[in-house]
């Protein structure tokens, strides 16, 4: 047993790290969020080209996985960097039709997999109970809606929504479209693919959270009132170290879910990184005062994330009863 | 990264198993903070010595099994999965035979140890002091060198155990000097001593649910062989401290505990819980989820031990995290008890007021957060 990341893992990290470093992610997050996504295509096909899309999918696709301890790696650093665009969505597309190949569906598979897989192509997922709305669908290529059992193509989107995260575009998906697969195995594969989500979801609001304290003990340690630095506070130390404990207990769970892929485990991960990532905002918040109450501030970028990730593909009420019905009866 | 035991360990759980299945008493022993509930443990202690279960990490010679941590981890799981009675050599085992096997000698240790695996002694703290709670460095109670040895003049708190323990190993100030300079970590030796020794007198105190868990200590020239130091006078300071980033850490509270009492807590929901309360429901999924990330960290830690590493500084976001369940889980249950929860003779009730000292002791939480704070997150130093 040895539940640490292996050099592999670390020199993935830190490649993934040094690229999204480099490419001015805030940035392009605000493009994104303008409508102009062009900086975040080609951002995302970066992130293809050094594997991240393939981690969820078979050989037979093209793909290296499925690896999800590497993916969610490589999605905490999505999260830390604020990266736009529907990443949890196309890693759920991908599972969801790796899955449906695999239970005798191959043909949505062998069409769209080696596009999604690669990172040419952008996809986004709606899930009628769960994920009602899709993400970026406007930027997206292929626009995928499950309900019940049934999967489509959707022929566009409707309306953008506004979001709490103005980086995020969501969007029902257009009625209608053309079916891809019908029956047992489409509910299947999505609830498959609603476990990717989990774990991705999961491990962004880890990235997020562990963010928004980096930027605030950064600010803490600059910031003076009363002649010293506001970090040197008791009241201001407390509720940073409680912060990094939330954090620092939802990354082994993060990871021990992406080993044993187990049901109460993924949702355990999703309860508590979203709460710990959405505690760090309300520290990060409070700790800046005024000045992260702004929107110009780069902080807003990950400060209005921590809640609709938290909430998205599982509320933390939704996961906590499922951590209790993976146990037995009882929960829903 | 992986999560899979290694079939030593899984021998060594099985092996652990079945032996607590064959031994942990039906019914559970009375209070260890009682007078008789600690005759009992005592006695469990030695059952558990005569098979060599008592203190499995330590080597053989002392009584031990020579396990690394997984299969101490897997033994933890196991014995609270069980059921089996709380260590009454708690204190003994997870504070004083760290710093023997890093700082004491042979000869000490061949002394020490054997009888502590037994549970023939059982060992009590002394390190709090009516002036020096969290600022230990503050104390005053002092050794002063006569003839072979030292004599303990001074009052010390808070002693754990120590109502019916045999020794007590504490901190005492053996030279004045450095204090006096402002450098009041410096003069200070680490020794062992007998609770019946000519000049200890014990007060019991009742904790808050009026069992005598803890004493007071009134020592009035107590003589202290020099073979009774550890390590060398006047670095008390640095030996009583340097386990706690290690394995101590790690080992302080055993995931297998809280492991164990979540699947209690999650019993006694569905035998009691009104279904539609999801708020109650939710706190109950918080203490299966909270174990499971305990779990999971220790997994890390001893891990990062393995590999040759420390766990350091991070062993109070352990302690805050630990101490903090404890008291949230308790609290639930007793939530889920309703008109039983306010009785004090059930063991939830017993395991809530345990709970209740977490975050004061081994260091207050408050600072454990200033530990966390300027050694991991690196912000200034400020007043405490």
């Amino acid at each position: 047993m040895r539940f640490l990341p292996t050099d592999e893992q670390r020199a993935f990290t830190r490649s993934l790290d040094a690229m999204l470093t480099a490419a001015d992610t805030p940035a392009v997050a605000r493009a994104w969020a303008a409508g102009e996504p062009a900086a975040g295509r080609a951002l995302w096909a970066r992130l293809g080209a050094a594997g991240v899309f393939a981690l969820a999918a078979p050989e037979a696709y093209g793909g290296a996985g499925p690896l999800p301890v590497e993916l969610a790696h490589a999605f905490v650093e999505s999260g830390r960097h604020a990266v736009p665009g529907p990443l949890v969505e196309t890693v759920a597309a991908t599972a969801l039709l790796a899955e449906l190949a695999a239970l005798g569906e191959p043909a949505p598979a062998k069409r769209l997999l080696p596009g999604l897989v690669s990172g040419e192509t952008v996809a986004t997922l709606a899930m009628a109970e769960v994920s009602p709305y899709a993400l970026d669908p406007d930027a997206a290529g292929p626009v995928l809606a499950v309900d019940g059992e049934e999967l489509r193509l959707a022929p566009g989107h409707e309306e953008i929504r506004v979001s709490a995260d103005p980086v995020r575009r969501p969007a029902r998906p257009a009625p209608g479209g053309e079916l891809l697969a019908a029956g047992p195995a489409v509910a299947a594969a999505a609830r498959h693919a609603q476990d990717w989500a989990l774990l991705a979801t999961a491990a962004q609001s880890l990235g997020v959270g562990l963010a928004l304290l980096d930027r605030t003990v950064a600010y803490a340690k600059q910031r003076s009132q009363f002649g010293t630095v506001i970090g040197a506070f008791q009241a201001v130390k407390h509720r940073l170290a409680d912060t990094l404990i939330g954090l620092e207990f939802a990354r082994p769970l993060l990871f021990g879910a992406a080993l044993t892929f187990e049901s109460g485990d993924l949702a355990a991960a999703k309860a508590a990184a979203g709460e710990a990532a959405y505690a760090a905002a309300g520290t990060a918040l409070q700790i800046h005062g005024a000045i992260g109450y702004t929107e110009e501030l780069d902080l807003s970028l990950w400060l209005r994330k921590a809640r609709p990730l938290r909430d998205a593909w599982g509320t933390p009420s939704w996961c906590r009863a499922r951590v209790l019905a993976a146990r037995g009866q009882g929960g829903v | 990264m992986d999560l899979t035991p290694d079939a030593e360990t899984e021998e060594f759980r099985a092996e652990a198993r079945a032996w607590l299945r064959a031994h942990v008493p039906a019914e559970p022993l009375p209070s260890l903070e009682t007078e008789e509930g600690f005759a009992a443990h005592r006695a469990w202690e030695a059952e558990l010595a005569a098979d060599r279960w008592s203190v499995v990490s330590w080597p053989e010679e002392y009584g031990g099994r020579g396990a690394d941590l997984f299969r101490w981890l897997a033994f933890e799981e196991e014995y609270y999965a069980a059921g089996a009675p709380g260590r009454v050599s708690q204190n003994g085992i997870s504070l004083l035979a760290p710093t023997l096997f890093a700082h004491a000698t042979e000869e000490q240790r061949a002394r020490v140890l054997p009888a502590m695996a037994t549970g023939a002694t059982i060992w009590a703290q002394a390190w709090s002091e009516p002036g020096a709670g969290s600022d230990l460095a503050a104390l005053t109670s002092r050794a002063v060198r006569t003839d072979g040895g030292w004599l303990l003049t001074g009052q010390k708190t808070w002693s754990s155990r120590a109502a019916f323990a045999d020794r007590a190993f504490g901190i005492f100030r053996t030279d004045p000097a450095p204090a006096a300079e402002g450098r009041p970590h410096r003069g200070l030796t680490c020794l062992m001593f007998d609770l019946r020794a000519p000049g200890v007198t014990v007060r019991p105190v009742g904790r808050l649910d009026g069992k005598p868990a803890f004493a007071e200590l009134f020592l009035d020239e107590v003589f202290v062989p020099d073979e009774d130091v550890i390590g060398e006078p006047g670095q008390g300071w640095r030996i009583a401290m340097s386990t706690t980033g290690d394995e101590r850490g790690l080992t302080l509270r055993s995931p297998g505990r809280f492991l164990a009492a979540a699947d209690r807590l999650v019993r006694l929901w569905r035998e009691r819980a009104d279904e539609g309360d999801t708020a109650l429901r939710d706190r109950v999924a918080d203490a299966v989820i909270g174990a499971r990330a305990y779990q999971l960290f220790t997994a890390a830690g001893a891990a990062r031990l393995a590999a040759g590493g420390s766990t350091g500084a991070e062993s109070s976001l352990n302690k805050v995290f630990w101490s903090t369940y404890d008291i949230a889980l308790h609290e639930t249950a007793l939530d889920l008890l309703g008109p039983d929860g306010e009785r004090a003779d059930t063991a939830w009730a017993e395991g809530h007021v345990f709970a209740l000292a977490g975050p004061i002791y081994a260091g207050t939480n408050e600072i454990q957060r200033d530990i966390i704070a300027e050694r991991l997150l690196g912000l200034p130093k400020g007043r405490r």
